[in-house]
């Protein structure tokens, strides 16, 4: 009688700190946010890890390339245009598993990406993915992602050297030759860029690659399309003396079939001076000519 | 009732002496000193910082190992020696053995932490000749070991109670080190999707949460703690401790003695 009872309290005790533990462990949570990230600011020293444990790199990598993966998506998430430790996170990750593939391609493409769309350190990228290169001189994607990283640079000379490099690896993708040449003969173009950013977002398996690729994507067809409503509007202004008001008077000229939208659906906007741009620029974060004059990114 | 516990608990403090368990202070002082001395003459400017990490890293393993090879044994022990039939034939109820074998590990291991701070400190002070402020923040650190601990002997206990020693050990080091990556593990639950999602989300909140207990690295750069955070760990620990031993008593007194 007297054990049952224990048993009855030994139960109802269990199941109400069962849920007391959980409640109080989301207390101490929201206390600690991004305190396994702020590590990487205490032990940053890829060699010092490697000691600490104890021979197991590589589950170590792991655990550091789950962090880079998580902390990029939160920052990226909350919209905040800081990845602070997205650098040494990869670099940590790479020293402890220099065959990490996906970790550089991951770098390649966020590290050397814009702020707010990644940490804006070419640079850094550039090393990662050379590093990458020395310890996989075998893998065709990394000379790839290094010819990204110059491209993005407007650096077209060193791009098409890493296409070319990749092009010589066996077992590379036959579209790394065409890629070299183009960027050499007609870097600068939009329909180049075009052409380089379709290769990767059919070509890559990771989503958030695919996402950056199609963000590059709707921003180049953006700044196509409003090259050619520019000289549109160019024609009007030579057959009328000046320049449309709106796209109505485009549209009551014969020029247009109809007001003309962006990749998104939003109607393109025209200023006086007859620049063309998007109505939502911040849906185009790798635009060069669509953007309203003087638009600035905002940072959250 | 109290009395009959605080005897358990008395006789197991007693029992941990006897095994020699405090002769690992010996091999404590040993590392600390010629850690003091050595990297008094190698670290530049780092010489507090690898005092602070090395010590009360050697506090915790030290401690860890001990509540799980003494843990296990608390009731396995006690039955290969029939002990715990005389125990149990006075009017000592089943969990008063429980908590008397908890409290009395616990105690060891707190003496055991005391002799060790007491250590890092005076390593610390020989190095660099004078204590700062900054310092007592390796007190909150080790008071936060102290609960890894408790936490550590709690789980020990609890496979004890079902298990042979040997499975004991692995299950409860096991569950040391995941809950160790306790904040990783919840990285995954934000990156899985479907039934891995939710098999994360039970594991995350079954598995002891020791990342939120070690602010070593944290106190070695002299970072504070906020009362917040001591508040709610204490309260947080104290009650997984009661989950735990909640478990290893309901089923201590469903299992056969005979």
């Amino acid at each position: 009688m007297r054990r049952r009872r224990t048993i009855r309290i030994a139960a109802a005790l269990l199941i109400l700190s069962c849920a007391g533990s959980v409640f109080l462990l989301r207390l101490v949570d929201r206390l600690r946010e991004n305190a396994t990230l702020e590590e990487t600011i205490y032990i940053s020293s890829p060699r010092l890890l490697k000691h600490l444990s104890l021979g197991y790199e590589g589950l170590l990598a792991d655990v550091y390339w789950t962090r880079a993966v998580q902390y990029f998506g939160e920052q990226h998430h909350n919209d905040s245009g800081e990845y602070k430790l997205l650098w040494p996170l990869l670099n940590i990750t790479t020293q402890l598993d220099p065959h990490l593939v996906p970790a550089y391609e991951f770098g390649a493409a966020f590290l050397a990406s814009r702020p707010p769309l990644g940490a804006g350190l070419p640079e850094q990228a550039i090393e990662l993915v050379e590093y990458g290169i020395r310890n996989n001189p075998d893998d065709w994607h990394l000379y790839y992602d290094l010819g990204f990283v110059y491209y993005d640079l407007k650096d077209y000379a060193k791009a098409s050297d890493a296409f070319e490099r990749g092009s010589h690896v066996p077992n590379a993708h036959p579209f790394l030759r065409i890629m070299a040449a183009q960027t050499a003969q007609h870097g600068g173009e939009t329909r180049t860029a075009q052409m380089l950013w379709t290769s990767v977002y059919e070509t890559t398996h990771d989503p958030q690659i695919r996402d950056n690729a199609k963000s590059h994507l709707v921003s180049l067809t953006a700044d196509l399309q409003c090259e050619e409503l520019e000289q549109i509007v160019a024609a009007y202004r030579q057959r009328t003396g000046r320049n449309p008001s709106s796209f109505a008077d485009l549209v009551r000229a014969g020029m247009l079939r109809g007001i003309p939208v962006d990749p998104t659906g939003t109607q393109y906007r025209l200023d006086d001076d007859g620049h063309v741009f998007v109505s939502q620029p911040a849906d185009f974060p790798y635009s060069e000519k669509a953007l309203p004059s003087g638009y600035v990114p905002r940072r959250r | 009732m109290s009395s009959r516990i605080f005897h358990i608990a008395a006789n197991t403090f007693r029992e941990a002496v006897r095994d020699r368990v405090l002769y690992n202070l010996i091999a404590f002082a040993l590392l600390l000193t010629g850690a003091a001395i050595l990297v008094g003459q190698i670290s530049i400017q780092i010489e507090r910082l690898v005092v602070i990490n090395l010590g009360l890293t050697a506090v915790a393993l030290f401690g860890v190992v001990i509540a799980i090879f003494i843990g296990i044994g608390l009731v396995s022990k006690e039955i290969e020696k029939r002990t715990l039939y005389t125990v149990l034939s006075r009017p000592v109820a089943r969990w008063e053995f429980i908590a008397g074998k908890f409290v009395g590990l616990s105690g060891t291991l707190v003496v055991n932490a005391s002799c060790m701070a007491v250590g890092v400190f005076a390593a610390l002070l020989y190095v660099s000749r004078q204590l700062h402020g900054s310092d007592a923040w390796v007190l909150v650190a080790i008071y936060f070991i102290v609960l890894q601990f408790l936490i550590t002997t709690a789980l020990a206990l609890f496979f004890s109670s079902f298990s042979s020693p040997l499975l004991s050990a692995v299950f409860t080091f096991c569950l040391f080190v995941a809950g160790s990556f306790a904040e990783d593990l919840r990285g995954f639950v934000g990156l899985s999707h479907g039934l891995q999602h939710w098999m994360a989300v039970i594991a995350v909140y079954a598995i002891p949460n020791f990342s939120a207990l070690n602010i070593i690295n944290q106190v070695a750069h002299g970072n504070g703690v906020s009362g917040q955070l001591v508040f709610w760990n204490t309260a947080y620990a104290l009650v997984y401790i009661v989950a735990v031993l909640s478990g290893a008593i309901v089923i201590f007194e469903y299992r056969n003695l005979k």
